[in-house]
Parts: structure tokens; C-alpha cells; sequence
């Protein structure tokens, strides 16, 4: 029965009470949203997912200064082209700034198909902020400044498509399509189910019971046919534009149930905290209640649910476009792209058109990674007893 | 007291009752669960009413109503917060409460989430200044911070969220809150009863220099009966929704009249192992509100069970100044009290046990 | 039920803890919850464990059981010694925590009840099934002899009407009677301790009557040893045999139960005892409340952990120093500095 080993220990521990306080002082003043950014900070494959992500949207955003050409530049010379290397090292030695070969193309005499052959003789070097095709940059100023491209013919990184245009470009232009619709698709969304939710959660009753039936008279509707149907049902004569937005519309509209219930939930059992009751029993009106009690509360669950809607409607956009009843060209998006990639052929001559594919793989796995992160993060109060 | 006490609250016939679907989508049509049935009483100025009971007895249903924290089915609640300033606080719609709501406030259970964890102690205790518009800009820091001192925080506390705090802390901020538009009566809902026994304490002590300061009424709910019996004046015993028993405190717990609160006190464990409990078992469980006994909701588990009991419902009567007890047979039956006093231990032969 | 092991004598050792020390490991850090318990329990005996929130009750119990959760570490040095029925004596802590050994001893020899017994209850199940399924667990008796056993035992802890609630499914049973359920569960196997933790704490007054007046009478009938974990003083006083107070992780004092109640010597249980409200007692007077708040585990008090809210504090004593054991009797134990010569 002795205590003397403890002692040590507490010794330790005095010395550092110094640096402690100072940190538990930062800690006790700190907002919800410090909380939850000190918490998704550990999550670091969840702060990866981000990273992924906002380099993707940024991709997007900016894709016609980043891509080379525009979406719908033709080379001609290299239809179906594989990517092009870049490369500092070749038969004649090495160059410091960075270059690729040129092409030449010839008809293939027995299958009279025009066949790009590379020609090692020929070095093409790679110039940054190259004038290009021009393009409205961010709609606010016209420029012809691309970040890179080649003195003369073209630089494929990506390879091209049947009609030679540029992979690499069109991708980038998918991807800011893409995530734009996801991301207006879900705004659309949110704001419904905020609406319809709150309304059903807040007010109960006969309310809460007609809300609650519809919403899911909505949620019964097999999803594929009811997109089928709507999109189908746009007139040809729309330009990419209208379309572009009926698809947000429609994803958005068909989005928001799942949502609507969450929020309902999150309302109806917050209504009944006792903080709230105390605002009540304070003279708060419902607006008051509302807005200073229940929607920070719900806040973080909301975007986590927002986080992990937003790969769905992404893909729903992709099938669609794939399925040919979204987007039509001349719009570029990665389920448009994708749609070139529908053939056997091309999987057996050109590999490379699938190269979208891989992001919409990525980026849907980032949501997904990042959405359990902001889960973890979400209630910072829920603390961790022993 | 500065004043003269008069009745701040007279609650009369106070009901609610919840529907409750029963069966598939409803389809089992409804059926009420009585919360609170028929409750009549009132609490002079400056004194702490005591409401005690066990789960299912109503007493938060009580405290709530009176607040219209939640609406009661029926019933009147007669508020006067100073002579001459009287409400019906049933009556009054909204906007009328805007009045009365400065005058009465809560205190709540749990200290963790009666504070929003999203708003600053300075912005929680501002709240009820902020909504009734009392007070405006300096004002309204300068009474937060009045009142922050006197529940025992200090300035650094106010910067900081509800998470830095110990369940005490947080309790004396639900007080402060309370406290911060000066209210003539608080309900304080089990204020202590999830708090350490260490802590307990000193929330009981400040409460009671509160009350003193501010002449404070209070309706002071728990389960707690030993809490209680020590800072109440009087104290109403609920079963299942109605009231039992009032007795001025010391009275009730060592002469009740009332069967229930006879086995109620009885079975409170002395802190003190030379006085052993001696529970007065009551028979099975407590009935559940959706269907609650006829006559006497207490009848299935009395051991003086008679005829009327199950036919008749009892009155609350006085049978001696201030002692009002809801019992046929309270005025020929003699019970034991709470077993902590020497002599009430050796359980008194009751005369109608002996006959039964 | 039969008491089969005759040579089991009450008075016996059965358990011994010895310096045991948890910690858990959280994002913060190293958190210690309890640091360096002794107790010894006899065979038959009701120890009492009284603490606070963050006193370190439970985690000493369920290390016993090694029911720790995977963050908890228990430190080198610790040793928890219990003796089986057959004379055996083990030591639990050598025992991983899912290990064929440790529910051996989970299921024969050590029971446990919780505060909220609907969460030990699978709620798919009828009650009886449950019951069942614990008995035929440890003996090897056919389905229909379970079953006979089982009600046997919901009529013993009192549940009236056994047959009908046999068939019944947990969230048909009020909390009194779940309590009473779990009980018989946990005493099915005819354990030779009986771990209750908060057991009566989410129970109504008269319905806790009940359930102490049972524990009792059981224990009476079946010789099995109690730890009863509560933070309710009363009940402490009306149930244990000894008592150990405990603070912050560790044991301050520790003795039989008159010597706590009326011969406290720590100042922290001086203090617990003039802070509870009693009946008829405190008469318009004042409780005397421990001053401050009871620390973080967090940030743990250097020296004794209770100098931050002594009234008998000593500068550059307690608050530097870890007060050693003193022995005040043969069976009371404290650990301050008042007592140290």
C-alpha cells in the first residue's frame, strides 16, 4: 500500500500547467466552427479529400485559361490521337524546357484510315501564358492567354477524340460543368428541403402529416424513369445553355426529399431541447428560435448531408448525359465525355477517352472521404467520455 | 421581506392532457394520457412551494404549464406579481405574455443542455434582456454582468462557450439567465438533481441568498426529497397527476396524512447507518397515466385499501391549518413519517392497519 | 439455486485490487482515471464505493471485469487477485479481455448490473429467453428445466406473476421491474460477487426500497459478496458493510460504514457528509458546501487532489506531496496529512 509512485507524475504534470491553461483558454472561447475545423483538422484523409476537391473545382473554374485550346478547337492532323509525353530527354539530348514531338499523318494504305505517326525528328517546346484560342476570362474580360501551349501545331496531354479535339481541354471544361451542376443541383436542393423540412418540423400537426405524405409520394418515384421523362421532355430547339440549368432544375427537384427529412428530424428533436424551451420561456418568438437556436444547431449535420448528396448528383448527371437525355453536345461534361466512351472500338484503339472516368471516380471518392470526415466533425459538444 | 406577502400564484382546476396514437398510421384511434388532473394550489410571495413526486406524477407538466411553456388543457393560472398587477396567465395571448414573461422565469435539470453550446455565457444570459427588448446596449452588458457576479462567474467567464464549464458553472448560468430580468418567480425543474453531491450544495445555498435578495418565490420541483424538505416552505406531494398532500414542510415529512406520502418518506435512505430504513413497500408499481385507477389513483397499492377508495375520488381537504390532504380516511388514521427522526423509526401501529 | 460450495466461508477473501492504476488514452492525451486503489472485499461482505462524477468508481469495477473499454490502459504493477469457488485464486489482469478465462469468470463467478438496465437487454428478445439462455450458459440443463429455473427466479426477485412476464419483452417492463430482471439475470449463475453499478440512481424513491430491501434479502439467501457503486449518500449508509470514499481516482478514505459516517477523518468526507441535506437536520441553517468545482481529470491536482478545495489545505504540504496511507484502526484507513505523523 504505497503512493509513492504516483508522485513523480504529478510532478510532470505542474510544470506544464502554464502552456495548458493558455491552450484550454483558446479552447473555451472558441466558436462551433473553430471547434469543428480543430476536429476535421486530425482527419487527415478527409483534409487530402478537400484538398482534391477545391483543386478540382479551381480546375473547373478556371479550365479555359489552364486548358490549352478551346473545347471545341479540331485539330485536324491527329483524330484519335493518344496523349503526347512531355519530355526533356531525347535522341538529340537534353533540353531544359520541356518539349514534345511533332506528328505527321499519313493514310494507312490498308485500312485507309489517317493514322498519326510521332516524328522524333521534330521538337515542339512548351511555352507558358501562349496565346491561343480567345475566351471571356471568368466572363469579365476578353484574353487569349492560355497557362501553356506549343509554338506551333498542338499538344494532346490527354490524346484526342475522334473529331481531334483536345482531351486534356475537355475534361477541364467537363469538370467545371460538372461540379457546377452538382453544386447548383444541390443549392436547389437544400433550399427545398430547408423550406419543406422546416415547415414540417417547426409547425407539426396536420402540416408536418401532409408534407410528410407528399415527400414521399415524391421519394416513391423510381429515379431513372422520372429523369428519363423530364429530360426527355425538353424541346430540341433549347440552347446548351437551358438545358444546362433544366438539368440543375430537375436533379435539384428530385434531390430535395431525402433532405427535407433530414432537416424535419433534426428540427423535431431539437425543438424540445431544453436550451430552446428556455428561449421560449425568455419571450422568444419563433423566428428568433429559429434562426438563433435551430438552424446553427443543424448547420453541420446539414453540410455533411449536403457533402455526401453532392456525388449523386454528379453521377446522375454523368448517367444522364451517358444515357444521352442530359447534356448534348456541343456542352462538354464528364458524362458527355463519357458518351464517346461507349464503344468496344474505342476501348480497343483508344484507351484514353476513359480518361474522364477517372475523375468522376476521384471526385466522387473524395466526397465520399470528405463527408465522413465532416461527419466526425460535426458535433464538437458530442466530447469523447472515457 | 420588505412586503407584505399575498398570493403571487393561484392555480386552479389546472389540466393537460396529451393525445397519443395509438396502433398502424393512427389507426388505433386515441387515446390521453392525463398528466396533470384536476391540480388546485397556490404559493404566497417569498416563499418556496415544494412539488415532489415520483416519474409519471406531472410535476414538470406543472411547472411548465404555469410558464405556458407548454399550453394547459384547462385550467387557470392567476399571477400577481405585485400587488395590484394581476394576469390570467392562461388567457393572455402572445403578445400579452410579453408582460408577464419578465416576472417569471425557469431554472432546468440538466446543465448541459438547457445552454445553447452555439452562444456565448454573455450572449446566453443576455437573451431574455435581448427578446423583451428591457435593456439596450451598455445597459444590457452592465446588468449581465451584475448578475454574472452574483451567481458566482466572472468577467472571463462571459467570453467564453457553455463547453468550458463544469455542470455547477453551467447550473449558476441557467440561474443567472433566470435571474437577469429580476422575476418575482422562478421554477427551478429538479434544478439540482443532476448535479454532484459537492456541487449540490452550494447551488441549494446560492438559491436560497437569492431568494433573500431578490425576494424570490419559488416552485421548486424534484424527486429529491431530502433537497426538498430543505429549502421549502411548504411542500404539495403529486401521484399521478394529482395532488395528494400540502403540508408546511417539517409537518409533512414527519406527520403526513396521506398514505403515499407516508410510504414516500418512509423510504428515503438516512445518510446515517444507526437508523435503519424501514420502507413502507408499496404493493407492484405506479400505474401507468393512460389508464389510471378509478377512484383513488393510489388505491391498487394502498395498504388501507377500502371500498369508497376505489369508487370515490378523495377531495384535497385541511385537516389542520395548512395541511390539506386528499385521503378519506387522513382524519382517523395515524402514519409514520420519514424514519429519520429517533422516535418515528418504531413504527407507529396505525389504527386502521390493526382493523384491516 | 443451491449453494453447493459449503467450504466457502464468509469472511474469506475473494477479491483483492492492488495499486491499480487506468488511464485512457483520448486526443488530448493520456487521461488518468484511476490512480493506485487498493481494496480488499470478503466473501459475503457489501463494499461501498462512493464518489462524484470522474471519481473513478466504475472504471475500477470494470477493470475488475476487464470490461474497459480499448482505450484504457491498466499500468504495469496493477494487480486485481480474486479466488474462484473451487479455492483457486487468479489474477484478472493477466487475462485478456476477450479470453475464454475472463468470461469464465464473467458469467460464474463475477456478476454485473447496471444503472439503466434496458441497455443490458437484447430488445428483441422476450425477458425469459434472456434468462434462459444466461442459465443454460452455465449449467447444463435442457430447454424446459431452464425455463422452470427462470421463472423461479423472476418470482424470487419479486416480479409478480412470473409466467406472464416470462413471455414479455423488455420495453414491456416498467424500470423497477427491468431492474428486478437484470438482477435475477446476473445472480442466475449464483455468482460469488455481485457488482452493482448506480443500480437504484434512475429509479423512483419507492421503487428503490424495493430494489435495496431485495438486494439484501438475496444476499441474506445466497452469500454472494457486493461492491454497490452509488454517489447517494443514504443509500451507501443503509446498504454497505465498509465503505470507500473515493476522489479524483483514488480511495481518500476507506473504513466500515459507522466509521465513515460517524468517525469521518478525511476532510473531504467530513465535508460530503455536512453537504447533504438531511431530514429535520438543517433547519432553516445553511448546508456547508465544498468550495470550487471538482477538477477536469484533465488537469489533475498536483499533491493530494482534493488540496484545491480543502479547508484544511497546508501550503507546500499538500499540494506538493502525495499524502501516504494512515491507518486509524485496523479497518479505517486515510490518506491526508492531518493524520500523518
Amino acid at each position: 500500500m504505497s503512493a509513492s509512485s504516483i508522485s513523480t507524475e504529478n510532478m510532470s504534470t505542474s510544470a506544464v500547467t502554464a502552456k495548458e491553461s493558455e491552450e484550454a483558454l483558446r479552447y473555451y472561447s472558441a466558436t462551433q466552427w473553430q471547434l469543428i475545423w480543430w476536429r476535421f483538422r486530425h482527419h487527415k484523409a478527409a483534409l487530402f479529400a478537400g484538398t482534391v476537391l477545391v483543386v478540382m473545382g479551381l480546375c473547373g473554374l478556371f479550365a479555359s485559361f489552364l486548358s490549352p485550346y478551346s473545347a471545341v478547337n479540331r485539330d485536324k492532323n491527329y483524330l484519335l490521337g493518344p496523349p503526347q509525353m512531355i519530355q526533356f530527354w531525347d535522341q538529340k539530348g537534353f533540353s531544359l524546357r520541356p518539349f514534345t514531338h511533332g506528328v505527321t499523318t499519313k493514310r494507312n494504305p490498308t485500312t485507309l484510315r489517317r493514322e498519326a505517326k510521332v516524328d522524333p525528328d521534330v521538337r515542339r517546346y512548351i511555352e507558358f501564358f501562349a496565346h491561343g484560342d480567345s475566351y471571356r476570362f471568368l466572363g469579365l474580360f476578353k484574353t487569349d492567354i492560355h497557362l501553356f501551349g506549343v509554338e506551333e501545331g498542338y499538344l494532346h496531354l490527354f490524346g484526342t477524340d475522334d473529331l481531334g479535339r483536345d482531351l486534356f481541354s475537355r475534361t477541364l471544361f467537363g469538370t467545371g460543368t460538372s461540379m457546377s451542376i452538382g453544386i447548383i443541383g444541390v443549392v436547389i436542393a437544400f433550399i427545398l428541403a430547408l423550406f419543406i423540412g422546416g415547415v414540417a418540423g417547426y409547425a407539426g400537426g396536420w402540416i408536418d402529416y401532409t408534407i410528410q405524405r407528399f415527400t414521399e409520394i415524391i421519394r416513391v418515384i423510381p429515379v431513372i424513369p422520372l429523369y428519363m421523362g423530364l429530360a426527355a421532355a425538353f424541346p430540341k430547339e433549347w440552347t446548351t445553355m437551358q438545358v444546362y440549368f433544366a438539368m440543375t432544375l430537375i436533379l435539384g427537384l428530385v434531390g430535395w426529399p431525402t433532405l427535407a427529412r433530414r432537416i424535419r428530424g433534426q428540427i423535431l428533436s431539437l425543438r424540445d431541447e431544453d436550451y430552446v424551451v428556455a428561449a421560449r420561456v425568455a419571450g422568444a418568438g419563433a423566428p428568433r428560435i429559429i434562426g438563433r437556436h435551430l438552424l446553427p444547431a443543424f448547420t453541420s449535420y446539414i453540410i455533411v448531408d449536403l457533402v455526401i448528396s453532392f456525388p449523386y448528383m454528379v453521377l446522375s448527371e454523368t448517367a444522364l448525359s451517358f444515357i444521352g437525355l442530359g447534356l448534348r453536345p456541343p456542352a462538354v461534361s464528364w458524362g458527355v465525355l463519357l458518351q464517346a466512351a461507349q464503344s468496344i472500338r474505342t476501348i480497343q484503339h483508344a484507351p484514353w477517352l476513359f480518361i474522364p472516368a477517372i475523375f468522376v471516380v476521384v471526385a466522387v471518392l473524395a466526397f465520399t472521404v470528405l463527408g465522413d470526415g465532416v461527419r466526425d466533425a460535426a458535433d464538437p459538444y458530442s466530447v469523447s467520455e472515457g | 421581506m420588505s412586503e407584505q406577502p399575498h398570493r403571487l400564484m393561484e392555480i386552479k382546476n389546472l389540466k393537460k392532457s396529451f393525445p397519443l396514437q395509438t396502433g398502424f398510421l393512427g389507426t388505433g384511434g386515441t387515446e390521453t394520457v392525463i398528466a396533470v388532473d384536476d391540480v388546485s394550489f397556490y404559493i404566497e410571495s417569498g416563499e418556496t412551494l415544494g412539488l415532489v413526486g415520483e416519474s409519471g406524477s406531472g410535476k414538470t407538466t406543472i411547472g411548465r404549464s404555469i410558464l405556458r411553456a407548454i399550453e394547459p388543457t384547462s385550467g387557470s393560472v392567476h399571477f400577481e406579481p405585485r400587488e395590484g398587477e394581476a394576469y390570467e396567465v392562461t388567457g393572455l395571448s402572445n403578445r400579452e405574455m410579453k408582460a408577464v414573461r419578465p416576472h417569471m422565469q425557469m431554472i432546468f435539470q440538466d446543465p448541459y443542455s438547457s445552454l445553447n453550446p452555439r452562444m456565448t455565457v454573455r450572449d446566453i444570459i443576455a437573451e431574455p434582456l435581448v427578446v423583451n427588448k428591457l435593456l439596450k446596449g451598455t445597459d444590457i452588458d452592465k446588468r449581465v454582468l451584475e448578475v454574472a457576479l452574483r451567481c458566482k462567474l466572472n468577467v472571463e467567464h462571459l467570453r467564453r462557450f457553455p463547453h468550458a464549464f463544469s455542470g455547477g458553472q453551467r447550473q449558476r448560468i441557467g440561474i443567472a439567465r433566470a435571474l437577469v430580468m429580476h422575476p418575482r418567480f422562478i421554477v427551478c425543474d429538479e434544478a439540482v438533481s443532476a448535479l454532484d453531491v459537492s456541487v449540490q450544495a452550494e447551488i441549494l445555498n446560492l438559491l436560497g441568498d437569492l431568494q433573500e435578495e431578490f425576494e424570490l418565490t419559488y416552485l421548486f420541483i424534484a424527486h429529491d426529497l431530502s433537497a426538498v424538505e430543505y429549502i421549502s416552505d411548504r411542500v404539495a406531494v403529486l401521484y399521478l397527476g394529482r395532488i395528494v398532500e400540502i403540508a408546511p414542510s417539517k409537518e409533512l415529512f414527519f406527520s403526513p396524512l396521506h398514505p403515499y406520502t407516508s410510504a414516500l418518506m418512509s423510504a428515503i435512505p438516512a445518510p446515517d447507518p444507526d437508523s435503519p430504513m424501514q420502507p413502507i413497500i408499496l404493493k407492484g408499481e405506479i400505474p401507468s397515466p393512460i389508464n389510471p385507477p378509478s377512484g383513488c389513483h393510489f388505491h391498487p397499492r394502498c395498504q388501507f385499501v377500502q371500498t369508497e377508495c376505489k369508487t370515490m375520488r378523495p377531495e384535497l381537504k385541511e385537516y389542520k391549518p395548512g395541511h390539506y390532504s386528499a385521503c378519506h380516511f387522513s382524519d382517523v388514521m395515524e402514519l409514520p413519517g420519514a424514519s429519520e427522526l429517533g422516535e418515528s423509526s418504531s413504527i407507529r401501529t396505525s389504527k386502521i392497519r390493526s382493523s384491516n | 439455486m443451491e449453494t453447493a460450495e459449503n467450504y466457502l466461508v464468509k469472511g474469506d477473501p475473494l477479491l483483492e485490487i492492488k495499486d491499480l492504476k487506468v488511464s485512457f488514452k483520448t486526443d488530448e492525451g493520456i487521461i488518468p482515471a484511476v490512480d493506485g486503489v487498493n481494496i480488499s472485499l470478503k466473501r459475503g461482505h457489501t463494499l461501498g464505493l462512493v464518489g462524484e462524477s470522474g471519481s473513478g468508481k466504475s472504471v475500477s469495477t470494470w477493470a475488475v471485469l476487464q470490461l474497459l473499454p480499448k482505450s484504457a490502459i491498466i499500468h504495469k504493477g496493477s494487480s486485481i487477485k480474486f479466488h474462484c469457488k473451487d479455492g483457486e485464486s487468479v489474477e484478472l489482469t493477466d487475462f485478456k479481455s476477450k479470453s475464454r478465462e475472463i468470461r469464465n469468470i464473467r458469467g460464474g463467478e463475477i456478476s454485473l448490473i447496471f444503472q439503466e438496465p434496458m441497455s443490458s437487454f437484447s430488445p428483441v428478445y422476450t425477458v425469459g429467453n434472456q434468462i434462459m439462455e444466461a442459465v443454460r450458459a452455465h449449467r447444463d440443463v435442457s430447454k424446459e428445466e431452464a425455463e422452470g429455473i427462470a421463472i423461479d427466479m423472476l418470482s424470487r426477485v419479486g416480479i409478480p406473476n412470473p409466467k406472464r412476464r416470462f413471455k414479455q419483452y423488455p420495453f414491456e417492463l416498467s424500470g423497477g421491474m427491468r431492474q428486478r430482471a437484470m438482477i435475477s439475470v446476473a445472480l442466475s449463475s449464483n455468482p460469488s460477487l455481485l457488482i452493482a453499478d448506480e443500480p437504484t440512481t434512475a429509479l423512483d424513491v419507492t421503487i428503490q426500497a424495493q430494489v435495496l430491501n431485495l438486494m439484501k434479502e438475496l444476499q441474506e439467501e445466497l452469500g454472494m459478496a457486493i461492491i454497490f457503486i452509488t454517489h447517494n449518500l443514504g443509500v451507501i449508509a443503509q446498504i454497505a458493510d465498509e465503505i470507500a470514499v473515493m476522489y479524483l481516482g483514488g480511495i481518500v478514505e476507506q473504513g466500515t460504514r459507522h466509521d465513515i459516517f460517524h468517525n469521518p477523518k478525511h476532510p473531504y468526507t467530513m465535508n460530503l457528509l455536512r453537504a447533504i441535506p438531511r431530514l429535520g437536520k438543517t433547519d432553516g441553517g445553511r448546508l456547508v458546501a465544498i468550495e470550487g468545482q471538482i477538477p477536469s481529470p484533465m488537469e489533475r491536482p498536483s499533491g493530494c487532489c482534493f488540496h484545491t478545495r480543502c479547508s484544511e489545505y497546508m501550503p507546500d504540504r499538500c499540494n506538493v506531496n502525495i499524502p501516504q496511507i494512515t491507518q486509524i484502526s485496523p479497518e479505517h484507513t486515510v490518506r491526508c496529512f492531518l493524520y500523518e505523523s
